[in-house]
Protein backbone atom coordinates (compact mmCIF):
# COMPACT_ATOMS: atom_id res chain seq x y z
CA UNK A 1 0.00 0.00 0.00
CA UNK A 2 1.78 3.14 -1.21
CA UNK A 3 0.36 6.64 0.76
CA UNK A 4 1.07 10.04 -0.53
CA UNK A 5 1.40 12.68 2.66
CA UNK A 6 1.29 16.34 2.63
CA UNK A 7 2.34 18.43 5.18
CA UNK A 8 1.62 22.14 5.32
CA UNK A 9 1.23 23.57 8.61
CA UNK A 10 3.66 25.87 9.37
CA UNK A 11 6.84 26.95 7.71
CA UNK A 12 7.34 23.64 5.62
CA UNK A 13 5.68 22.52 2.86
CA UNK A 14 6.30 18.97 2.20
CA UNK A 15 5.07 15.90 0.42
CA UNK A 16 6.34 12.21 0.66
CA UNK A 17 5.68 8.86 -0.68
CA UNK A 18 5.31 6.03 2.65
CA UNK A 19 4.62 2.06 1.07
CA UNK A 20 3.10 -0.43 3.80
CA UNK A 21 4.18 2.29 6.49
CA UNK A 22 7.27 1.31 6.89
CA UNK A 23 9.68 2.65 3.90
CA UNK A 24 9.94 6.00 2.35
CA UNK A 25 9.86 6.20 -1.07
CA UNK A 26 10.49 9.83 -1.15
CA UNK A 27 10.58 12.63 0.94
CA UNK A 28 10.30 16.24 -0.33
CA UNK A 29 10.91 19.28 2.09
CA UNK A 30 10.97 23.03 0.49
CA UNK A 31 11.77 24.91 2.98
CA UNK A 32 13.97 27.92 3.53
CA UNK A 33 15.92 26.81 6.25
CA UNK A 34 19.33 28.36 5.00
CA UNK A 35 18.01 31.94 4.63
CA UNK A 36 18.86 32.83 8.20
CA UNK A 37 18.81 36.58 9.24
CA UNK A 38 22.02 37.95 10.52
CA UNK A 39 20.59 37.85 13.95
CA UNK A 40 18.03 35.52 15.30
CA UNK A 41 16.13 32.73 14.02
CA UNK A 42 15.04 32.27 10.09
CA UNK A 43 11.74 34.10 8.45
CA UNK A 44 9.19 32.00 8.20
CA UNK A 45 7.81 30.74 5.61
CA UNK A 46 4.20 30.96 6.63
CA UNK A 47 2.26 32.95 4.02
CA UNK A 48 0.28 30.88 2.56
CA UNK A 49 1.32 32.22 -0.92
CA UNK A 50 4.80 30.49 -0.50
CA UNK A 51 3.23 27.58 0.55
CA UNK A 52 1.04 27.51 -3.29
CA UNK A 53 4.03 28.17 -4.89
CA UNK A 54 5.82 25.47 -3.28
CA UNK A 55 3.23 22.45 -3.32
CA UNK A 56 2.91 21.39 -6.64
CA UNK A 57 6.28 21.09 -7.02
CA UNK A 58 7.05 18.95 -4.18
CA UNK A 59 4.25 16.54 -5.09
CA UNK A 60 5.97 16.43 -9.00
CA UNK A 61 8.95 15.72 -7.25
CA UNK A 62 8.06 13.10 -4.49
CA UNK A 63 6.28 11.19 -7.10
CA UNK A 64 9.29 11.39 -9.41
CA UNK A 65 11.93 9.90 -6.74
CA UNK A 66 9.61 7.41 -5.89
CA UNK A 67 9.40 6.45 -9.59
CA UNK A 68 5.77 5.99 -9.31
CA UNK A 69 2.45 8.24 -10.70
CA UNK A 70 -0.58 8.64 -9.20
CA UNK A 71 -2.21 5.54 -10.36
CA UNK A 72 0.23 3.68 -7.71
CA UNK A 73 -0.67 5.64 -4.59
CA UNK A 74 -3.44 3.80 -3.14
CA UNK A 75 -4.40 7.29 -0.71
CA UNK A 76 -3.61 10.86 0.31
CA UNK A 77 -2.81 12.12 4.04
CA UNK A 78 -2.90 15.60 4.59
CA UNK A 79 -2.49 17.28 7.97
CA UNK A 80 -5.56 19.01 8.93
CA UNK A 81 -4.21 20.51 12.04
CA UNK A 82 -2.76 21.81 14.40
CA UNK A 83 -0.71 24.64 12.88
CA UNK A 84 -1.07 28.46 10.97
CA UNK A 85 -4.73 28.06 9.38
CA UNK A 86 -3.51 29.88 6.06
CA UNK A 87 -0.51 27.21 5.83
CA UNK A 88 -2.98 24.45 6.48
CA UNK A 89 -5.41 25.20 3.81
CA UNK A 90 -3.19 24.84 0.75
CA UNK A 91 -2.30 21.36 1.86
CA UNK A 92 -5.69 20.16 2.55
CA UNK A 93 -6.60 21.96 -0.99
CA UNK A 94 -4.03 20.43 -2.86
CA UNK A 95 -4.73 16.56 -1.23
CA UNK A 96 -8.74 17.02 -1.78
CA UNK A 97 -7.76 18.37 -5.35
CA UNK A 98 -5.41 14.93 -5.81
CA UNK A 99 -7.57 12.70 -4.28
CA UNK A 100 -10.98 13.60 -6.26
CA UNK A 101 -9.24 13.97 -9.48
CA UNK A 102 -7.63 10.77 -9.18
CA UNK A 103 -10.67 8.96 -6.94
CA UNK A 104 -8.19 8.38 -4.27
CA UNK A 105 -9.61 8.38 -0.46
CA UNK A 106 -8.76 11.06 1.25
CA UNK A 107 -7.40 10.83 5.49
CA UNK A 108 -6.99 13.83 7.77
CA UNK A 109 -3.93 13.17 9.84
CA UNK A 110 -3.31 15.46 13.23
CA UNK A 111 0.57 16.71 12.84
CA UNK A 112 1.23 15.99 16.63
CA UNK A 113 0.13 12.29 16.15
CA UNK A 114 2.49 11.78 13.09
CA UNK A 115 5.50 12.77 15.24
CA UNK A 116 4.93 9.65 17.44
CA UNK A 117 3.85 7.57 14.58
CA UNK A 118 7.06 8.51 12.82
CA UNK A 119 8.95 5.63 15.06
CA UNK A 120 6.90 3.01 12.76
CA UNK A 121 9.72 4.13 10.62
CA UNK A 122 12.38 2.44 12.68
CA UNK A 123 10.55 -0.08 14.95
CA UNK A 124 7.36 -1.52 15.72
CA UNK A 125 5.62 0.55 17.92
CA UNK A 126 4.50 -1.61 21.29
CA UNK A 127 1.49 -0.32 23.32
CA UNK A 128 0.26 0.88 26.28
CA UNK A 129 3.30 3.32 24.73
CA UNK A 130 4.58 6.66 26.13
CA UNK A 131 5.69 9.42 23.74
CA UNK A 132 7.83 12.70 24.42
CA UNK A 133 7.37 15.28 21.31
CA UNK A 134 9.81 17.94 21.54
CA UNK A 135 10.70 20.45 19.10
CA UNK A 136 10.14 24.32 18.39
CA UNK A 137 6.54 24.41 18.96
CA UNK A 138 5.86 21.39 20.65
CA UNK A 139 6.69 19.70 24.21
CA UNK A 140 3.69 16.70 24.89
CA UNK A 141 3.62 14.08 26.97
CA UNK A 142 1.28 11.42 25.62
CA UNK A 143 -0.33 8.08 26.62
CA UNK A 144 -1.48 5.79 23.90
CA UNK A 145 -3.11 2.60 25.40
CA UNK A 146 -3.33 1.47 21.77
CA UNK A 147 -2.55 2.14 18.17
CA UNK A 148 -5.33 5.25 17.97
CA UNK A 149 -6.14 6.93 21.17
CA UNK A 150 -4.08 9.47 22.71
CA UNK A 151 -4.41 10.62 25.88
CA UNK A 152 -2.14 14.54 26.30
CA UNK A 153 -0.78 13.55 29.99
CA UNK A 154 1.04 16.87 30.12
CA UNK A 155 1.84 20.19 27.79
CA UNK A 156 3.85 23.15 28.46
CA UNK A 157 2.00 26.23 29.82
CA UNK A 158 4.66 28.21 28.20
CA UNK A 159 6.84 27.93 25.78
CA UNK A 160 7.99 25.18 23.89
CA UNK A 161 11.43 23.79 25.10
CA UNK A 162 13.02 24.13 21.34
CA UNK A 163 11.87 27.64 21.55
CA UNK A 164 13.22 28.38 25.17
CA UNK A 165 16.75 27.39 23.48
CA UNK A 166 16.84 29.61 21.05
CA UNK A 167 15.15 32.23 23.22
CA UNK A 168 17.91 31.79 25.80
CA UNK A 169 20.93 31.36 22.72
CA UNK A 170 19.79 34.72 21.43
CA UNK A 171 20.32 36.24 24.36
CA UNK A 172 23.28 34.90 24.66
CA UNK A 173 24.59 36.26 21.07
CA UNK A 174 24.55 32.44 20.10
CA UNK A 175 22.87 32.74 17.24
CA UNK A 176 20.19 30.54 15.53
CA UNK A 177 19.47 27.73 15.75
CA UNK A 178 20.34 27.52 19.55
CA UNK A 179 19.31 24.34 20.25
CA UNK A 180 22.89 22.76 18.67
CA UNK A 181 24.93 25.37 19.98
CA UNK A 182 23.64 25.39 23.36
CA UNK A 183 24.08 21.45 23.59
CA UNK A 184 27.70 21.60 22.45
CA UNK A 185 28.89 24.53 25.27
CA UNK A 186 27.19 22.62 27.61
CA UNK A 187 29.16 19.67 27.74
CA UNK A 188 32.24 22.10 28.23
CA UNK A 189 31.00 23.57 31.62
CA UNK A 190 29.25 22.52 34.87
CA UNK A 191 25.61 22.50 36.24
CA UNK A 192 27.27 25.17 38.92
CA UNK A 193 24.91 28.70 38.55
CA UNK A 194 21.28 28.03 40.53
CA UNK A 195 18.82 29.28 38.17
CA UNK A 196 14.94 29.42 38.93
CA UNK A 197 13.07 26.09 38.98
CA UNK A 198 10.28 25.47 36.84
CA UNK A 199 6.98 25.61 38.53
CA UNK A 200 3.79 23.87 37.36
CA UNK A 201 0.58 22.56 38.36
CA UNK A 202 -0.46 19.99 36.46
CA UNK A 203 1.66 16.79 37.56
CA UNK A 204 3.04 15.90 34.01
CA UNK A 205 3.10 19.71 32.78
CA UNK A 206 6.13 21.84 31.48
CA UNK A 207 7.19 25.27 31.83
CA UNK A 208 10.25 27.03 30.42
CA UNK A 209 9.01 30.40 30.16
CA UNK A 210 10.19 31.15 33.99
CA UNK A 211 13.77 29.39 33.33
CA UNK A 212 14.37 31.28 30.28
CA UNK A 213 13.40 34.76 32.07
CA UNK A 214 16.26 33.57 35.07
CA UNK A 215 18.92 32.94 32.38
CA UNK A 216 17.71 36.24 31.17
CA UNK A 217 17.98 38.16 34.95
CA UNK A 218 20.95 36.25 35.97
CA UNK A 219 23.30 37.81 32.86
CA UNK A 220 21.69 41.34 33.90
CA UNK A 221 22.51 40.79 37.74
CA UNK A 222 26.12 39.65 36.54
CA UNK A 223 26.59 42.63 34.24
CA UNK A 224 25.34 45.28 37.23
CA UNK A 225 27.73 43.90 39.48
CA UNK A 226 30.75 43.72 37.21
CA UNK A 227 31.18 40.49 37.35
CA UNK A 228 32.26 37.52 34.61
CA UNK A 229 30.53 34.40 34.40
CA UNK A 230 31.40 31.13 32.55
CA UNK A 231 29.16 30.96 29.28
CA UNK A 232 30.14 27.16 28.84
CA UNK A 233 28.91 26.77 32.27
CA UNK A 234 25.69 28.88 32.16
CA UNK A 235 24.86 26.98 29.16
CA UNK A 236 24.99 23.36 31.05
CA UNK A 237 23.04 24.94 34.19
CA UNK A 238 20.48 25.70 31.41
CA UNK A 239 20.44 22.56 29.98
CA UNK A 240 20.41 20.48 32.82
CA UNK A 241 17.21 22.61 34.68
CA UNK A 242 15.45 21.88 31.13
CA UNK A 243 16.00 18.99 30.64
CA UNK A 244 15.40 17.98 34.48
CA UNK A 245 11.97 19.58 34.02
CA UNK A 246 11.26 16.73 31.06
CA UNK A 247 12.64 13.72 32.69
CA UNK A 248 11.10 14.54 36.02
CA UNK A 249 7.85 14.12 34.59
CA UNK A 250 9.13 11.21 32.68
CA UNK A 251 9.81 9.50 35.83
CA UNK A 252 6.24 10.14 36.92
CA UNK A 253 4.53 8.93 33.62
CA UNK A 254 6.42 6.01 34.01
CA UNK A 255 6.27 4.98 37.58
CA UNK A 256 2.47 5.89 37.76
CA UNK A 257 1.74 3.71 34.17
CA UNK A 258 3.26 0.52 35.03
CA UNK A 259 1.66 -1.12 32.13
CA UNK A 260 3.26 0.88 29.55
CA UNK A 261 5.45 -1.36 27.45
CA UNK A 262 7.29 0.87 24.81
CA UNK A 263 8.99 4.96 25.34
CA UNK A 264 9.03 7.03 21.91
CA UNK A 265 10.59 9.97 21.16
CA UNK A 266 9.42 12.64 18.33
CA UNK A 267 10.30 16.63 17.66
CA UNK A 268 13.58 18.53 16.09
CA UNK A 269 15.14 18.64 20.38
CA UNK A 270 15.23 15.00 20.19
CA UNK A 271 18.47 15.49 18.58
CA UNK A 272 20.36 16.91 21.81
CA UNK A 273 22.98 14.69 22.81
CA UNK A 274 22.58 15.25 26.14
CA UNK A 275 18.88 14.18 26.10
CA UNK A 276 19.95 10.85 24.22
CA UNK A 277 22.26 10.12 27.13
CA UNK A 278 19.59 10.73 29.78
CA UNK A 279 16.86 7.96 27.79
CA UNK A 280 20.12 5.86 27.83
CA UNK A 281 19.75 6.30 31.77
CA UNK A 282 16.57 5.20 31.77
CA UNK A 283 17.03 1.87 29.71
CA UNK A 284 18.95 0.72 33.06
CA UNK A 285 16.13 1.80 35.03
CA UNK A 286 13.19 0.75 33.47
CA UNK A 287 14.75 -2.80 31.78
CA UNK A 288 11.08 -4.02 30.89
CA UNK A 289 10.39 -1.19 28.37
CA UNK A 290 11.70 -0.34 25.31
CA UNK A 291 13.02 3.06 24.50
CA UNK A 292 13.31 4.34 20.97
CA UNK A 293 14.76 7.57 19.72
CA UNK A 294 14.43 7.65 16.50
CA UNK A 295 17.37 9.09 13.42
CA UNK A 296 16.73 12.94 13.16
CA UNK A 297 14.87 12.16 9.37
CA UNK A 298 12.40 11.15 11.40
CA UNK A 299 11.43 13.13 13.83
CA UNK A 300 12.13 17.35 12.35
CA UNK A 301 8.52 18.04 10.39
CA UNK A 302 8.24 16.17 6.80
CA UNK A 303 5.76 14.65 5.29
CA UNK A 304 6.31 10.86 5.50
CA UNK A 305 5.91 11.10 9.03
CA UNK A 306 2.09 11.98 7.55
CA UNK A 307 2.28 8.86 5.54
CA UNK A 308 3.11 7.14 8.28
CA UNK A 309 0.22 8.62 10.04
CA UNK A 310 -2.40 8.11 6.99
CA UNK A 311 -1.65 4.68 6.56
CA UNK A 312 -2.65 3.64 10.14
CA UNK A 313 -5.43 6.13 9.86
CA UNK A 314 -6.49 4.89 6.54
CA UNK A 315 -6.39 0.67 7.94
CA UNK A 316 -8.61 1.99 10.62
CA UNK A 317 -11.09 3.26 8.26
CA UNK A 318 -10.90 7.21 8.81
CA UNK A 319 -11.57 8.78 5.62
CA UNK A 320 -12.22 12.52 5.03
CA UNK A 321 -14.59 13.93 2.27
CA UNK A 322 -15.40 17.30 0.29
CA UNK A 323 -16.09 19.31 3.39
CA UNK A 324 -12.17 18.12 4.67
CA UNK A 325 -10.74 21.58 5.98
CA UNK A 326 -8.09 22.97 7.75
CA UNK A 327 -8.39 22.97 11.48
CA UNK A 328 -5.74 25.22 14.18
CA UNK A 329 -6.80 23.94 17.25
CA UNK A 330 -7.78 20.62 16.01
CA UNK A 331 -7.73 18.11 19.45
CA UNK A 332 -5.34 14.93 18.79
CA UNK A 333 -6.89 11.65 17.24
CA UNK B 1 -0.69 55.93 32.35
CA UNK B 2 2.16 53.71 33.91
CA UNK B 3 1.96 51.29 36.53
CA UNK B 4 4.52 49.80 38.69
CA UNK B 5 4.52 45.94 39.38
CA UNK B 6 6.31 44.07 41.85
CA UNK B 7 5.39 40.48 41.11
CA UNK B 8 3.97 37.74 38.65
CA UNK B 9 0.71 38.23 41.09
CA UNK B 10 0.73 41.97 40.36
CA UNK B 11 1.01 41.38 36.65
CA UNK B 12 -1.89 38.88 37.08
CA UNK B 13 -4.32 41.40 38.73
CA UNK B 14 -3.65 43.58 36.19
CA UNK B 15 -4.43 40.92 33.54
CA UNK B 16 -7.63 40.73 34.90
CA UNK B 17 -8.84 43.98 35.69
CA UNK B 18 -8.26 44.87 31.63
CA UNK B 19 -9.81 41.77 31.53
CA UNK B 20 -13.21 42.85 33.06
CA UNK B 21 -13.05 46.16 31.13
CA UNK B 22 -13.09 44.22 27.65
CA UNK B 23 -15.37 41.25 28.49
CA UNK B 24 -18.06 41.30 25.52
CA UNK B 25 -15.93 43.80 23.63
CA UNK B 26 -13.94 43.97 20.06
CA UNK B 27 -10.80 45.60 20.61
CA UNK B 28 -7.06 44.92 19.63
CA UNK B 29 -4.00 45.27 22.70
CA UNK B 30 -0.47 45.08 21.75
CA UNK B 31 2.26 44.27 24.36
CA UNK B 32 5.85 45.45 23.57
CA UNK B 33 8.43 44.81 25.79
CA UNK B 34 11.86 42.32 26.00
CA UNK B 35 12.08 38.54 26.21
CA UNK B 36 11.08 37.41 29.93
CA UNK B 37 9.12 40.70 30.03
CA UNK B 38 6.33 39.21 31.31
CA UNK B 39 4.09 39.08 28.15
CA UNK B 40 2.87 35.76 28.21
CA UNK B 41 2.16 35.63 31.78
CA UNK B 42 -0.34 38.38 31.40
CA UNK B 43 -1.66 36.84 27.92
CA UNK B 44 -2.11 33.63 30.14
CA UNK B 45 -4.26 35.66 32.74
CA UNK B 46 -5.80 37.81 30.57
CA UNK B 47 -7.51 34.84 28.66
CA UNK B 48 -8.48 32.88 32.06
CA UNK B 49 -10.10 35.74 33.34
CA UNK B 50 -12.59 36.09 29.60
CA UNK B 51 -13.07 32.32 30.03
CA UNK B 52 -10.99 30.53 28.17
CA UNK B 53 -10.59 27.15 29.47
CA UNK B 54 -7.85 25.31 27.76
CA UNK B 55 -3.87 25.82 27.79
CA UNK B 56 -2.93 29.09 26.69
CA UNK B 57 0.91 28.76 25.84
CA UNK B 58 3.15 30.53 23.25
CA UNK B 59 2.01 30.82 19.58
CA UNK B 60 5.37 31.73 18.80
CA UNK B 61 6.33 29.01 16.75
CA UNK B 62 2.67 28.83 14.70
CA UNK B 63 2.75 32.58 15.54
CA UNK B 64 -1.26 32.67 15.62
CA UNK B 65 -3.12 30.37 18.38
CA UNK B 66 -7.20 31.06 18.65
CA UNK B 67 -9.31 30.31 21.76
CA UNK B 68 -12.96 30.69 22.81
CA UNK B 69 -13.95 32.99 25.70
CA UNK B 70 -16.46 32.20 28.03
CA UNK B 71 -19.02 34.10 25.85
CA UNK B 72 -18.47 32.21 23.01
CA UNK B 73 -16.34 34.59 20.98
CA UNK B 74 -12.72 34.41 19.73
CA UNK B 75 -9.39 35.49 21.95
CA UNK B 76 -6.64 35.66 18.80
CA UNK B 77 -3.03 35.61 20.33
CA UNK B 78 -0.66 36.10 17.96
CA UNK B 79 3.09 36.33 18.03
CA UNK B 80 5.18 38.17 15.57
CA UNK B 81 8.70 37.31 17.10
CA UNK B 82 9.31 35.26 14.29
CA UNK B 83 8.22 37.94 11.54
CA UNK B 84 10.98 40.42 12.33
CA UNK B 85 12.38 40.98 8.90
CA UNK B 86 9.56 39.20 6.73
CA UNK B 87 6.77 41.35 4.69
CA UNK B 88 4.50 38.60 4.22
CA UNK B 89 0.19 39.39 4.49
CA UNK B 90 -0.50 36.49 7.18
CA UNK B 91 -4.42 37.36 6.67
CA UNK B 92 -4.23 38.88 10.22
CA UNK B 93 -7.50 41.54 9.20
CA UNK B 94 -9.39 38.11 9.80
CA UNK B 95 -8.53 38.03 13.74
CA UNK B 96 -8.96 41.62 13.98
CA UNK B 97 -12.41 42.10 12.87
CA UNK B 98 -13.50 39.72 15.57
CA UNK B 99 -12.83 39.21 19.03
CA UNK B 100 -10.28 40.18 21.05
CA UNK B 101 -6.62 39.59 19.70
CA UNK B 102 -3.98 39.75 21.90
CA UNK B 103 -0.55 40.65 19.79
CA UNK B 104 3.06 40.48 21.12
CA UNK B 105 5.95 41.95 19.43
CA UNK B 106 3.58 43.85 17.27
CA UNK B 107 6.49 46.30 15.87
CA UNK B 108 7.27 43.35 13.34
CA UNK B 109 2.99 43.69 11.89
CA UNK B 110 3.20 47.37 12.62
CA UNK B 111 1.39 48.08 9.12
CA UNK B 112 -1.05 45.40 9.79
CA UNK B 113 -2.70 46.65 12.93
CA UNK B 114 -5.78 48.85 13.33
CA UNK B 115 -5.65 52.06 14.65
CA UNK B 116 -7.87 51.74 17.39
CA UNK B 117 -6.03 49.81 19.72
CA UNK B 118 -4.87 49.32 23.14
CA UNK B 119 -0.80 49.43 23.34
CA UNK B 120 1.00 48.12 26.62
CA UNK B 121 4.78 48.09 26.69
CA UNK B 122 6.34 46.40 29.70
CA UNK B 123 9.68 47.86 30.89
CA UNK B 124 11.91 45.62 32.77
CA UNK B 125 12.96 46.71 36.08
CA UNK B 126 15.36 44.48 38.75
CA UNK B 127 13.94 41.04 39.10
CA UNK B 128 10.25 40.65 39.16
CA UNK B 129 9.94 44.44 38.84
CA UNK B 130 8.52 46.42 35.99
CA UNK B 131 6.82 49.66 34.70
CA UNK B 132 4.02 48.77 32.45
CA UNK B 133 2.65 51.67 29.99
CA UNK B 134 -0.85 51.57 28.67
CA UNK B 135 -1.89 53.87 25.89
CA UNK B 136 -4.98 53.93 24.18
CA UNK B 137 -4.82 55.03 20.32
CA UNK B 138 -9.09 55.07 19.31
CA UNK B 139 -12.47 55.40 20.85
CA UNK B 140 -12.96 51.75 22.10
CA UNK B 141 -9.32 51.48 23.52
CA UNK B 142 -9.75 54.79 24.96
CA UNK B 143 -13.31 53.58 27.08
CA UNK B 144 -11.35 50.59 28.80
CA UNK B 145 -8.31 52.67 29.96
CA UNK B 146 -11.08 55.11 31.05
CA UNK B 147 -12.81 52.51 32.95
CA UNK B 148 -9.52 51.38 34.39
CA UNK B 149 -8.69 54.97 35.98
CA UNK B 150 -12.32 55.00 37.17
Amino acid sequence: MIILGIESSCDETAVALVKDKKEVLSSIVASQIDVHKEFGGVVPEVASRIHIENISYCIEAALKEAGCTMEDVDAVAVTKGPGLIGCLHVGVQAAKTLAFAYHKPLIPVHHLAAHIYANELVVDMKYPLLALVVSGGNTELVYMKDETSFEILGETQDDAIGEAYDKVARVLGLGYPGGPKIDKMAKEGKPVYELAKPKTQGRYDFSFSGLKSSVLQFTKRMERQGKTYDLNDLACSFQECALDEIFSRIHAALDDHPEIRHFVVGGGVSANSRLREKIEELKTEYPNITFTVPPMYCCTDNAGMIGVAGTIAYVSGRRGDETLTGDASWPIQ
Amino acid sequence: MRIEIHSIEETQALAQAIARLCQNKHVVITLDGDLGAGKTTWTKAFGKALGVTSTINSPTFTILKSYTQGNGQPLHHIDAYRLEGASQDLGFEDCFDEGITVVEWSQFIQDQLPEDRLSLSFEEGIDENRVITMEAKGDVSKSILEGYHD
